[in-house]
């Protein structure tokens, strides 16, 4: 018989994540340009999609920027629309 | 009677499309912050290209407008093709201008053949600090720390 198995009274405690913070609070960023386009591949995923706000953490009110920027970036060729393995 | 200082400036008649109607001055003098991009075919020349810029500067000053950057992006390559083309010649202005004169550039814009893209985006002030700062301190990084 397992003898040396160990039970647990309690549930053990998980390792709690960090929380997530909106980075433009934080670091008190006002515009996200819309021609930067390093900075904007934070916030797409390999097919160039946005990212939801449960991944970036962002607040609402950025999050809506990051979209109208990846968005007018998007027009003018400086992100593509569709891809495949972008990073 | 009208209160005093609710509207302090005189109506202007302003005639668009036979219409006429009365604007105070304030709406026809006040300036805004814009930023134009445009996309050019990669087939201009270097000359061609500097004189494309002019054109659409000298635009911005005859209107009445006032150009406070100029940068041109020069050959890049397009995330996708736009016209059979994968390359462009970019060039970005940020300028200041009354609201009525986007209308104006925008058809000069369509006219133009030499064109693929263009867009013009209102500026706020901090969009306007931002491109400041990115001018005077070269190379500016819109993070602290790079994630």
């Amino acid at each position: 018989m397992a003898k040396n198995e160990i039970k647990y009274l309690t549930a053990i405690k998980q390792e709690k994540r960090p929380k997530k913070y909106c980075r433009f609070k934080k670091m008190g960023i006002h515009y996200i340009d819309y021609k930067d386009a390093e900075f904007l591949k934070k916030f797409i995923n390999e097919q160039g999609k946005l990212l939801p706000r449960r991944i970036t953490g962002n607040s609402l009110k950025f999050q809506r920027k990051v979209g109208d920027a990846v968005k007018k970036a998007r027009q003018m060729a400086i992100l593509p629309y569709v891809t495949d393995l972008l990073k | 009677m009208p209160e005093k200082g609710l509207n302090p400036l005189p109506l202007l008649p302003v005639t668009k499309n036979g219409l006429t109607t009365f604007l105070n001055q304030k709406s026809i003098r006040e300036m805004n912050n814009y930023e134009l991009m445009v996309i050019f075919t990669p087939v201009l020349s270097e000359d061609e290209f500097k004189a494309a810029q002019k054109k659409y500067a000298d635009l911005v000053t005859e209107n009445g407008g006032e150009v406070l950057h100029s940068n041109p992006w020069g050959l890049k390559s397009l995330a996708y093709p736009i016209d059979k083309k994968t390359t462009g010649l970019y060039w970005v202005m940020e300028y200041k201008a009354p609201s009525s004169f986007n209308e104006k550039l925008k058809i000069q814009l369509l006219r133009d053949e030499s064109q693929m893209r263009h867009m013009y985006t209102a500026l706020d002030k901090y969009a306007v600090d931002y491109n400041a700062k990115k001018r005077s301190g070269g190379k500016f990084t819109n993070e602290k720390t790079p994630a």
